[in-house]
């Protein structure tokens, strides 16, 4: 019969040598292999002090992206709700007063911006259909809770620190990813 | 009549018993911990490393969660049998440390103050009738469990450590043809000055050591507590720190049978073979440092290879057990026995 793979190996079935059955000598071998163990390179990362780093395209938590004066870019157009195959978007426009110029760059914006990331598969198809350059998928993953209603991320979660008043927090909350996209 | 008992003398063994006893627990304490530890690096992993610098309070951690857990008492057990089970195996792990040579001798307040709790002329036998006591404490709280895989894995226990008593009494009459006497101490005194027994009796340490491994219950013989085939083994039933008792009793076993070892083969406290580090010219309380240090360098690494070898080699089937024990190992162990006696006639020694 033609073997399937060419990994076939006959068994040897002949008993065993005065040495082989004294087991000794194969426990040493072993031994020395365990031992040589020592000396290898542990393939394990720290986790909490160390990460991994992720590749440019990781679509992780969700953002809300700020302009550089640090007005909302979201215009509540519902693109993004719609591109959703998950359908974990949900949002509620409302109209800029005059008084509030200075915090969203368009006359309409969100009001209400809820994602919900037990539905969420983070493909980021968000990402692509939004004209304002207003939502992104950062470099981290959402955390664990205790109740599933924690995990319908407000707008207050998702957006990102001011540029203007916190440019550390709004440069970590960036990432590559947010410049990445910035610059093309 | 009080007048004649000396009170300093009592006092210094009871310091040395305290002494030896939290010394021995806290080396069991870290012997969990190293045994993690080596397990991880022998498999490329990393081990413990949360608790304290490089995890070095893990075990004060494993203790501490051990005594708040739940203390359960099957319904079904025979109560007093239960609690006595791993008391008893605490006890003879402890006791066995009681005539073993820790170093030569101390000098403080003028006192010459022997290192050893107590100096009995039959110490050898006294180690081999502890350590068949210790398979009470096993037997005992597995039948007291009322559990059939408690009770599976006491009798295990047991039938391994009575097969393997054998060969290693038998190893042990070889050695004591060599040295000419039972006591410890005169054993490791003898050893000082020039060859250490392994030169003697390189067979009968081997025989010995795969012994060491069976009485300890470690693997490749950990049969007693097989978790894949017999759920916990002996300690089923057991949760708090009744099931800590076992395991630590285990450690301890380990620590006293790795002493046992290197006292009798490897000359205990002593440096170097072939060396007479008397003529060094150092004051008593500087060897007596120099031999502790040395009995725990030799201590430590047979601890490293017992878990060496438990990450290295499977469990044994429990006829390949039992077969290895009684047609090989006693034969051997005869053999040696034979052989041993013959040269030593032949010498005229």
């Amino acid at each position: 019969m033609q073997a399937l793979t060419n990994r076939l190996k006959q068994v040897e079935r002949k008993p065993m040598s005065l040495l082989e059955r004294m087991y000794l000598p194969a426990i040493f071998k072993g031994m020395i292999i365990t031992f040589g163990h020592m000396f290898k390179k542990r393939p394990t990362i720290n986790y909490p002090e160390k990460t991994r780093p992720f590749s440019p395209v990781f679509r992780g938590l969700h953002i809300l992206n700020r302009d550089e004066e640090g007005r909302e870019n979201c215009t509540a157009c519902g693109l993004c709700a719609v591109a959703c195959p998950a359908e974990a978007i949900t949002m509620e426009a409302a109209e800029r007063k005059e008084s509030e110029t200075h915090l969203y760059r368009e006359e309409k914006y969100a009001a209400k911006y809820e994602i919900n990331m037990l539905r969420c598969i983070f493909c980021g198809l968000c990402e692509e259909a939004c004209p304002k350059d207003a939502i992104y998928l950062s470099e981290t993953f959402a955390p664990a809770d205790y109740q599933r209603k924690q995990f319908i991320y407000k707008k207050e979660d998702l957006l990102i620190p001011n540029p203007i008043t916190d440019p550390e927090g709004y440069k970590k909350a960036a990432g590559n990813r947010v410049q990445l996209n910035a610059n093309k | 009549m009080l007048l004649a008992i000396d009170w300093l003398f009592i006092l210094e063994k009871f310091a040395l018993i305290l002494i030896v006893v939290m010394g021995s627990l806290v080396i069991a304490m870290y012997a969990t911990y190293a045994e993690r530890k080596v397990a991880a690096i022998l498999q490329d992993r990393r081990g413990p490393n949360r608790a304290g610098p490089f995890g070095l309070l893990q075990p004060v951690a494993d203790g501490l969660k051990l005594f708040f857990k739940e203390e359960i008492i099957p319904d079904f057990s025979s109560k007093f049998l239960f609690i006595l089970g791993p008391a008893l195996a605490m006890l003879t792990a402890i006791m066995t440390g009681a005539i073993i040579p820790w170093g030569d001798k101390v000098q403080l307040f003028g006192r010459d103050i022997p290192l050893q709790i107590a100096d009995i002329d039959v110490g050898v036998l006294y180690v081999f009738a502890v350590v068949s006591l210790g398979v009470y404490g096993i037997m005992i709280g597995s039948w007291a469990s009322n559990n059939k895989y408690s009770l599976m894995g006491g009798m295990r226990a047991a039938s391994q450590i009575i097969s393997y008593e054998l060969a290693m009494g038998i190893t042990m009459i070889a050695l004591i043809l060599v040295t000419g006497n039972l006591s410890i101490k005169e054993m490791v005194l003898q050893q000082q000055h020039g060859w250490w027994n392994i030169f003697y009796q390189p067979f009968g340490f081997l025989i010995f050591l795969i012994c060491a491994f069976a009485e300890c219950n470690r693997t490749p013989f950990d049969l007693a507590e097989a978790e894949s085939e017999l759920v916990g083994g002996y300690h089923t039933e057991y949760s708090s720190m009744k099931l800590g008792f076992y395991l630590f009793a285990e450690y301890i076993n380990m620590f006293v049978s790795s002493v046992i070892m290197s006292s009798l083969y490897f000359g205990g406290y002593d440096l170097l073979p072939f060396v007479d580090e008397s003529k060094w010219g150092l004051s008593a309380n500087w060897m007596a440092l120099i031999g502790i240090a040395a009995l725990m360098a030799k201590v430590v690494f047979f601890l490293f290879f017992f878990m060496w070898v438990r990450w290295t080699i499977p469990r044994f089937r429990y006829d390949q057990l039992m077969n290895l024990g009684w047609r090989v190992l006693i034969p051997l162990a005869l053999i040696n026995m034979l052989v041993t006696g013959g040269v030593i006639l032949y010498l005229h020694k």
